[in-house]
């Protein structure tokens, strides 16, 4: 399989007031197509600076970035990006908003197409009767739920979730990773996404990569194999408590609470 | 809208006006007052009618000025905004200066430009109305830039989309309520800024030159007149600003509750 993300030896510093801040040293990440991988590690390792890199909108200090077989060294109309934040235009009503990226990007679809798809696309995330409505009118889930359909309606090759599903209740963020599935099924993309839910990385990617403390690099890789559609009781079996425990013990030598050798504390 | 809050929004206001001026007519009645101290609101019609044409010309030389220079400010506050918003040099470099040319006191000002610009009255009166009201405006746009979170200009960005694009799609739109909140506030600010050339260097135009003649022939319920003619100016362009404001960031109002 082709590599579709690959990302070598990238090295990064913020320029500070106090001197340079170290973000990222020695990361390694390679994502091929149709995979969806999901980031983790302690909080401020770098996590959001690497999406960027990825998306081009920052160059890193040494190391590359590749996309598709081609060096990353500008923004580019591939990829489609969700956060936190939502970030809908509150002027716009929701289609609208849908189809902003069209707006940029050069696109082969007419007017009609276009919105038929940003339709269908709404509709899959279960957004169907809200097209014309305005963000305020919606709920943090569902807002996040059109931000994504905004990420995807120019077919970008590269998904890039930071964080997306971070500021939702517990019961919200689980309807939201059904979505995210039946989204791949019918919409198939290569994503990365980052998160501090580590059920949520196991639930969602096929591999999982945890990065060291600041400044991050490549700790741990570990592979989540698929074997048929997911359930949310996939997440109660003791394979997956395995899996969590070995990420959890990760996280802590990230953070520096648990040394690098030795058994889970 | 209900039929019932329809109702109260006009019925509220006309009912507190109504209160105010019969409060006022019993002051001046209570204290016993004359004209020359204070006019009642019983003085006003009689003054209105007497120079009813005189207030038309006159208030309409006031109201074209005002509207011109605010017109100007919006057009050079904006850029203003935007070179500030944009750019954090120009924002260290420009804002002192702004406050500092803020916090001049513009009747100062007036006998200034009324000698660089000799007889040019009317450019002078935009002048002042424009120099007096400009700086809300670039300092709401230009805080309603420099805030926009880094995540609203990153998904163009991300793209492709040029500056341009950005600020167009984007960080323009966002601005408009701040625009529309400092533009009020200019608004009022480009009427003082009017009459002050009109009544500190009066060249016999304009609502501030009713004002001064009636105070050269102790006709104090014209000058009263003049002023409640000025307080209706005001609020007419007060809520034609509200009405744009609907319309181009109608999006901003939240219902309560
Ligand atoms: N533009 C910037 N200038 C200077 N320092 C920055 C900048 N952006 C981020 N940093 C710093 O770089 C470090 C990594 O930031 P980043 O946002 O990539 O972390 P993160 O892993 O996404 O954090 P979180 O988990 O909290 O989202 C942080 O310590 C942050 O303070
Ligand atoms: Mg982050």
């Amino acid at each position: 399989m082709q590599e579709l993300i690959k990302i070598k030896g990238v090295r990064h510093a913020y320029q500070t007031d106090s001197g340079p801040l170290p973000v990222l040293d020695g990361l390694e990440l390679s994502v091929p197509e149709g995979g969806f991988v999901a980031v983790v590690g302690p909080s401020g390792c770098g996590k959001s600076t690497l999406t960027r890199l990825v998306a081009g909108l920052m160059k890193p200090d040494a190391g590359e970035v590749w996309l598709h077989g081609e060096q990353v060294r500008g923004p580019r109309p591939t990829v489609g990006m969700a956060f936190q934040n939502p970030v809908l235009l509150e002027w716009r009503s929701i289609l609208k908003n849908v189809l902003l990226p069209l707006e940029i990007v050069p696109t082969k679809l007419s007017r009609k197409q276009a919105e038929e798809r940003a339709r269908f696309l709404l509709a899959l995330v279960g957004l169907e009767g809200f097209e014309d409505k305005r963000p305020s009118e919606l709920s943090g889930g569902m807002r996040q739920r059109a931000s994504l359909c905004r990420a995807l309606i120019h077919q970008p090759d590269v998904l890039i979730l930071d964080e997306p599903f971070g500021a939702l209740d517990a019961f919200t963020r689980e309807d939201l990773w059904m979505t995210m599935h039946q989204v791949k099924e019918r919409e198939p993309f290569t994503g990365v996404l980052i998160t501090h839910d580590l059920r949520e990385s196991i639930f969602l990617a096929d591999q999982v990569v945890v990065l060291s403390g600041r400044p991050a690099r490549t700790q741990y890789v570990l592979d989540v194999p698929k074997a048929g559609p997911r359930t949310l009781d996939d997440l109660y079996t003791p394979q997956a408590a395995d899996r969590l425990n070995i990420l959890r013990h990760q996280i802590q030598i990230a953070q520096g609470r648990a040394p690098a050798e030795g058994g889970a504390s | 809208m209900t039929a019932r809050a329809a109702f109260n929004s006009v019925a509220v206001p006309l009912l507190a006006l109504v209160v105010f001026l019969a409060f006022w007519e019993w002051l001046v009645w209570f204290k016993g007052w004359p004209t020359f101290k204070m006019a009642a609101p019983s003085d006003l019609p009689p003054a209105y009618s007497r120079h009813w044409d005189l207030f038309l010309t006159m208030g309409w030389q006031t109201l074209w000025r005002t509207v011109a220079g605010l017109l100007l400010a919006v057009v050079f506050g904006t850029l203003l905004g935007m070179i500030m918003g944009f750019s954090r040099i120009m924002r260290d470099a420009l804002y002192p200066l702004l406050v500092g040319f803020n916090a001049i006191p513009k009747a100062t000002v007036v006998p200034i430009v009324a000698l660089i610009f000799v007889g040019q009255h009317d450019f002078n009166t935009v002048l002042l109305a424009f120099m007096i009201s400009f700086f809300p405006i670039a300092v709401s746009v230009s805080i309603g830039l420099s805030t926009l979170e880094p995540e609203y200009r990153d998904i163009l960005r991300a793209l492709g989309a040029s500056q341009a694009t950005i600020f167009w799609k984007i960080a323009l739109p966002k601005t408009l309520p701040e625009f529309f909140g400092a533009l009020k506030v200019a608004a009022t600010l480009a009427f003082i800024g009017t009459n002050l050339m009109e009544i500190v260097s009066p060249h016999g135009r304009g609502l501030g030159a009713l004002f001064d003649s009636g105070r050269t022939n102790s006709d104090f319920p014209l000058m009263f007149a003049v002023l409640i003619a000025l307080a209706f100016l005001g609020i007419v362009l007060y809520y034609i600003v509200v009405a744009l404001e609907k319309i181009f960031a109608g999006w901003a109002e939240r219902s309560p509750g």
